[in-house]
C-alpha cells in the first residue's frame, strides 16, 4: 500500500496540497462534486485515496456529497468534502446536522466570485459569513483561512484534528488564488494526529450525548460498535430522547454546541502579525489578500511609515480578543478584504469602538496589490 | 396461573423516543411496517448491533427513532446519502431506511435516482401514504389524480409517480410493491431486501386516516385497510388487464429480483486494484 504521508519538499498547487493534507491527516473517505475552483481537490483524491485504502466518491450534487461524508464519519472514519461558495449554499442544512450530531468532518470552500455562478475561475472572499451562519438557528463551526500552499496541507491536517477534538465540522476557507497558486510544500518526517474519544464505559452505563471534558464534547462510539447509539437531528436530552424540559434542555443543548467552540476562541486564535509595536495603522486581512497586506506592509516601513499588518488564520471563532488588543496598538486598522465588507464587520464588532477601522473593498475578481495598499495607507496615516 | 409474557418486538423499541408509545395517529399504517420489518429481521436473525435504522423527516422518518439499537434521524430527504457513507465504512452493517413517500421522491428524489444508479447494498422501505401526513396533509408525488388534500381541495391535478417503475428504470435490484394488508408479502419483500446484495427498494402502501383517509372520505384505519385490499391488483393479473381497468388500482408484487455489481463492492474492488486495502 502506497504512504500515507510523503515526507520532504514538493512543489504543489493550493488544492493538491490540501487533498495531501487529508490523506496525511488519515482521511479515509472524500466525497465532493465537481466545481472550479476546488475541482483538483477531488481529482488528486480520486487516485491519491485509493492507494492508501481510502475511498473517493464523486456525489451527486453537494447535498449527497456531505451526507455521505457524515455517515462515513458515524461509521468510525474521518471524512471530508470540498467545494466553493455555491456548493457550500447546498450544504448548509447538512453542516447544521453535522453541528447538531457532533460530527466531526472538515469542510473545504475554495471561494470563487459570486453571488450565484459569478465569475467560476475568479478569486473572491465572501463567504466568511456564509459559512458561519448560513445554516438554520444556533450553531458554531471552526474555520480556518490558508494563505499559501505550504498552509493548505497544514491546515488541512489541523483542520481534521479539531474537527475531532470539538466534534464539530471545521472549515478551511480558501480563495481561488490559494487554491490555484504552486509553491514549495513541506511535508514533515510525523505529524501529530488526534484521534476519535471513543466511549471507556460499557454500553449499559454509556450515555450518549453526556458531554465530558474539555472542551465539553460527549464521547463518540461507531454504529455497530454495539452502543445503541441515537443520533437524533432533532433537539434531544443526554440519552438521545426527547427533551423532557422543552425550553431548558434545548437551552443547554444549543449552548453548549456553540459554546464548546466559541468559549475557547482564544485557544483556537491562530494568526501571523508584524511590526505591531510602534504601529499607527495595522493592515488586517486574511487567504490571499494578506500576503499582498504583508508585503504593503514591509514596502510603507522602508518608506518610514508606522504601519503594522494582522493576518488571521482562525476566521471561526472570530478572535475578539486579540483583535481588541490590535485596537489598542494602534489608532487605525485598515481591513483589506475581497468581499464588500464583512471581515470589517467583525473587526469593527470586536474593536468595540477601541480603534477606527477602515474598509479596503474590492468585490473578487481583482485582487488589492500591494502598491494599491500602500496609496491608501500614505491617505490614512 | 397466567403468565404475563413480553412482546416480542418490545426489546427493539426504543422507550425514550418522542411521545411513547409513539406519535402516530389511531389507525396509522406507520406501526404495521415497523412492526412487519423487526418481524423480517427476526425471521432472519439478524444481530440488531449490526442494523442502523436511517430516517428523514416526516412520520416515516421517525420511524428510526424507536428502533432501539443505531439509529440516525436525518435530515427530510437525505437519508439515502447518510445510509451510503455508513455502508460505505461499515459495509458489515445492514442498513434500513425508511422514507415517507414525498421525502423518498419528491425533496429525496435525486437521491432515491442515484443510491439506486450506483447500487448501493441498502434496504430502502418507502411508506407510500399518499400524503404529507405530518404536515397536515399536502399532495405529493405519490397522490393519486383527483385526489383531494390540503393543498388539492379542488381534486390533484398532477399524474401519480409509479415509484417501482422508476427504481426498475435506474438498476436496483430488488424491487416490490405490496400495500400494508398483504403482510406476508411484505415481511417476505423485506426480508429479500435485507438479503439482497445491491439496492433494494420495497414500496409498502398504507393508511393515512387522519389527514389523506378523511379528505377523502376512505375511512378509518380498519377500512381503508379494505379499500387497499380492494385496490390491489397482482403484478400477473394486471399484465391482462386494460389501462381502463387499471384505474384506481394498485398494482402489487415483485418487480425485480436480479444481481449487478454493488457500489461498496466495486469501490474496494478499484482500491485493490490500486495496491490499497479499505479494510486494513
Amino acid at each position: 500500500m502506497a504512504k500515507r504521508l510523503l515526507p520532504g519538499e514538493h512543489f504543489f498547487q493550493g488544492d493538491q496540497a490540501c487533498a495531501e493534507g487529508a490523506v496525511a491527516a488519515g482521511c479515509k473517505l472524500f466525497a465532493g462534486y465537481p466545481i472550479t475552483p476546488a475541482t483538483e481537490i477531488s481529482e488528486r483524491l480520486s487516485w491519491r485515496l485509493p492507494e492508501v485504502g481510502g475511498i473517493f466518491v464523486q456525489g451527486a450534487d453537494e447535498l449527497d456529497s456531505l451526507t455521505i461524508v457524515i455517515g462515513a464519519v458515524w461509521g468510525g472514519w474521518k471524512a471530508m468534502t470540498a467545494t466553493s461558495g455555491n456548493g457550500i449554499c447546498l450544504m448548509q442544512e447538512n453542516i447544521g446536522f453535522a453541528c447538531m450530531t457532533e460530527t466531526p468532518c472538515v469542510i473545504v470552500d475554495v471561494m470563487r466570485a459570486g453571488p450565484a455562478t459569478g465569475i467560476a475561475t475568479a478569486t473572491a472572499q465572501g463567504d466568511f459569513y456564509q459559512i458561519r451562519y448560513g445554516s438554520n438557528s444556533d450553531y458554531a463551526i471552526i474555520a480556518l483561512a490558508p494563505a499559501s500552499p505550504q498552509e493548505m496541507f497544514d491546515l488541512t491536517v489541523e483542520a481534521f484534528n479539531l474537527a475531532e477534538t470539538y466534534r464539530v465540522p471545521t472549515v478551511i476557507l480558501a480563495d481561488e488564488i490559494i487554491g490555484h497558486m504552486r509553491e514549495k510544500v513541506v511535508i514533515p518526517e510525523r505529524l501529530e494526529l488526534v484521534e476519535r474519544k471513543k466511549p471507556i464505559a460499557p454500553a449499559q452505563e454509556f450515555i450518549p450525548w453526556r458531554p465530558e471534558g474539555h472542551p465539553l464534547v460527549p464521547f463518540m462510539p461507531s454504529f455497530g460498535d454495539s452502543y445503541r447509539m441515537p443520533v437524533p437531528g432533532l433537539s434531544h436530552s443526554e440519552t438521545g430522547g426527547p427533551l423532557r424540559d422543552g425550553y431548558h434542555g434545548h437551552k443547554r443543548l444549543v449552548e453548549r454546541l456553540s459554546n464548546k467552540v466559541e468559549a475557547d476562541a482564544e485557544r483556537l486564535c491562530r494568526v501571523e502579525d508584524g511590526f505591531l509595536e510602534d504601529a499607527d495603522v495595522v493592515l488586517v486581512a486574511y487567504g490571499s489578500v494578506a500576503r499582498a497586506a504583508q508585503a504593503a506592509a514591509r514596502r510603507a516601513r522602508q518608506a518610514g511609515f508606522r504601519v503594522g499588518f494582522s493576518r488571521l488564520i482562525t476566521l471561526w471563532p472570530f478572535p475578539d480578543a486579540y483583535v481588541k488588543g490590535l485596537a489598542r496598538h494602534a489608532g487605525k486598522l485598515l481591513v483589506c478584504e475581497m468581499s464588500m465588507g464583512k471581515l470589517s464587520r467583525e473587526v469593527e464588532r470586536a474593536c468595540g469602538g477601541k480603534a477606527e477601522v477602515l474598509l479596503f473593498s474590492k468585490p473578487g475578481v481583482e485582487i488589492h496589490t500591494p502598491t494599491e495598499i500602500l496609496e491608501l495607507v500614505k491617505k490614512v496615516v | 396461573m397466567v403468565q404475563i409474557m413480553e412482546h416480542p418486538a418490545l426489546k427493539y423499541f426504543r422507550h425514550d423516543s418522542p411521545g411513547v408509545p409513539h406519535l402516530w395517529c389511531e389507525g396509522c399504517g406507520i406501526g404495521l411496517l415497523w412492526h412487519y420489518t423487526i418481524i423480517a429481521m427476526e425471521e432472519l436473525e439478524l444481530d440488531p448491533n449490526k442494523v442502523v435504522w436511517v430516517g428523514g423527516s416526516g412520520c416515516t422518518g421517525r420511524m428510526c427513532t424507536y428502533w432501539n439499537y443505531d439509529f440516525i434521524h436525518t435530515l427530510h430527504g437525505r437519508p439515502l446519502g447518510f445510509a451510503t457513507g455508513i455502508k460505505l465504512a461499515k459495509p458489515e452493517l445492514t442498513v434500513i431506511c425508511h422514507m415517507g413517500d414525498g421525502e423518498a421522491s419528491a425533496i429525496g428524489g435525486n437521491h432515491l435516482i442515484q443510491t439506486a444508479r450506483r447500487n448501493v447494498d441498502l434496504v430502502a422501505i418507502c411508506n407510500n401514504n399518499f400524503n404529507y401526513g405530518m404536515t397536515g396533509g399536502q399532495f405529493s408525488p405519490t397522490t393519486p389524480l383527483g385526489g383531494r388534500t390540503m393543498t388539492s381541495a379542488e381534486g390533484h391535478i398532477e399524474r401519480p409517480f409509479d415509484l417501482c417503475a422508476l427504481m426498475e428504470t435506474c438498476g436496483a435490484t430488488y424491487v416490490a410493491r405490496w400495500t400494508v394488508v398483504q403482510w406476508r408479502q411484505c415481511v417476505n419483500s423485506i426480508k429479500k431486501a435485507i438479503q439482497k446484495k445491491g439496492f433494494a427498494f420495497v414500496e409498502v402502501v398504507t393508511q393515512c386516516p387522519t389527514a389523506y383517509g378523511r379528505r377523502n372520505r376512505l375511512g378509518d384505519g380498519a377500512e381503508m385497510m379494505r379499500w387497499l385490499r380492494k385496490c390491489s391488483v397482482r403484478k400477473e393479473q394486471a399484465a391482462e388487464m386494460t389501462p381502463q381497468e387499471l384505474q384506481g388500482k394498485l398494482v402489487v408484487g415483485e418487480f425485480v429480483d436480479k444481481e449487478a455489481p454493488e457500489y461498496g463492492a466495486s469501490l474496494r474492488e478499484l482500491v485493490r486494484r490500486k495496491g490499497g486495502d479499505v479494510d486494513a
